[in-house]
């Protein structure tokens, strides 16, 4: 096991192994999507309350999810990257900020598109809404914090400490519809109970959560790879692959 | 088809949601490709004027 996690730190087997991997979680990604949406917008039916505006969960719901999962992923990198001085989770944990920012960014907008014609309101500082606002902040926040100095080394580990001071927020995201009296719902999928909402929905909602998941995991491994490269430059093997032309 | 698209008195909420997360995500896409050739271009620029020594100095004489 530990032998394998050293493996994997080697920031050329993790070059290999993603150049690997990645065509076909790109293809399982594409497929997903693509037959989620067709699913959630034509197969699914029409809610009884909501009407047709429901459909807007396909997108809000895997948005809101990826917005915690990837604040969860950057957060772990960081108390590896502190411990263990990995640089491979550094790498992660940096190209992982401005997706997981982006998905926060629609987890918001794509909820004020909903909250408007069921709510009768864009905005409300409710417990729910102003956390997700606050992750939002902090994944700003740490991509700032990470310009903000010169010294990489330095700005790596300043990174990391907000990310781990941040991730106290992610509990009080999933639990705030529990906690406090809110104008968002409460989960309609939980991992205990059965979901409160009907297969036929719930199908489509979960092929397009795990679309979005692969989509980070693409795109992250990508980018990743980029970094490495940039970063191993002068290494024998990244002079070698350039050599024979299969970077 | 028109039904569809009107969703129900909805439209405008429900395809601005499915508008911007596409738009959003095809630009995370788009940051990744173009993220890739950027180092691959200054990779392979670099490797190129290591492997020829006079290219570094070019006003050598």
């Amino acid at each position: 096991m530990f032998r394998w996690f050293h493996k994997l730190a080697s920031l050329k087997n993790f070059y290999r192994l993603a150049e690997i991997l990645l065509p076909w979680l790109a293809a399982i990604c594409a497929i997903l999507l693509v037959v989620g949406l067709y699913r959630g917008l034509f197969v699914a039916p029409t809610d009884y309350e909501q009407g047709e505006s429901y459909r807007i969960i396909y997108v809000h719901v895997p948005a809101a999810w990826m917005s915690m999962f990837v604040y969860v992923v950057m957060a772990f990198c960081s108390a590896i990257f502190l411990v263990w001085k990995m640089k491979l989770a550094d790498i992660v944990a940096e190209v992982s900020a401005p997706i997981g920012a982006a998905f926060t960014f629609l987890a918001l907008s794509t909820g004020s598109l909903w909250g408007k014609p069921m709510w009768g309101t864009w905005w409300e500082w409710d417990a729910r809404l102003t956390s997700e606002l606050i992750l939002l902040f902090l994944y700003i926040g740490y991509m700032a914090l990470r310009s903000a100095f010169d010294n990489r080394r330095t700005a790596a580990k300043a990174a990391a400490v907000l990310a781990l001071v941040g991730v106290v927020n992610i509990p009080i995201i999933h639990f705030s519809v529990e906690w406090w009296n809110t104008l968002h719902q409460p989960a309609s999928i939980t991992k205990f109970d059965k979901p409160s909402i009907h297969i036929s929905m719930l199908i489509p909602l979960l092929m397009m959560a795990v679309g979005f998941k692969l989509f980070y995991i693409v795109n992250m491994l990508s980018r990743a790879r980029s970094v490495i490269l940039e970063r191993e430059a002068n290494t024998a093997w990244v002079t070698e692959r350039v050599k024979e032309n299969r970077l | 088809m028109k039904e569809f698209f009107a969703m129900g008195g909805y439209a405008f909420y429900v395809w601005t949601s499915f508008g911007l997360t596409f738009m959003v995500m095809a630009i995370i896409a788009l940051g990744t490709r173009l993220q890739r050739r950027r180092v691959v271009a200054a990779v392979t620029r670099r490797a190129q004027t290591e492997s020829k020594p006079d290219a570094r100095e070019p006003f050598r004489e």
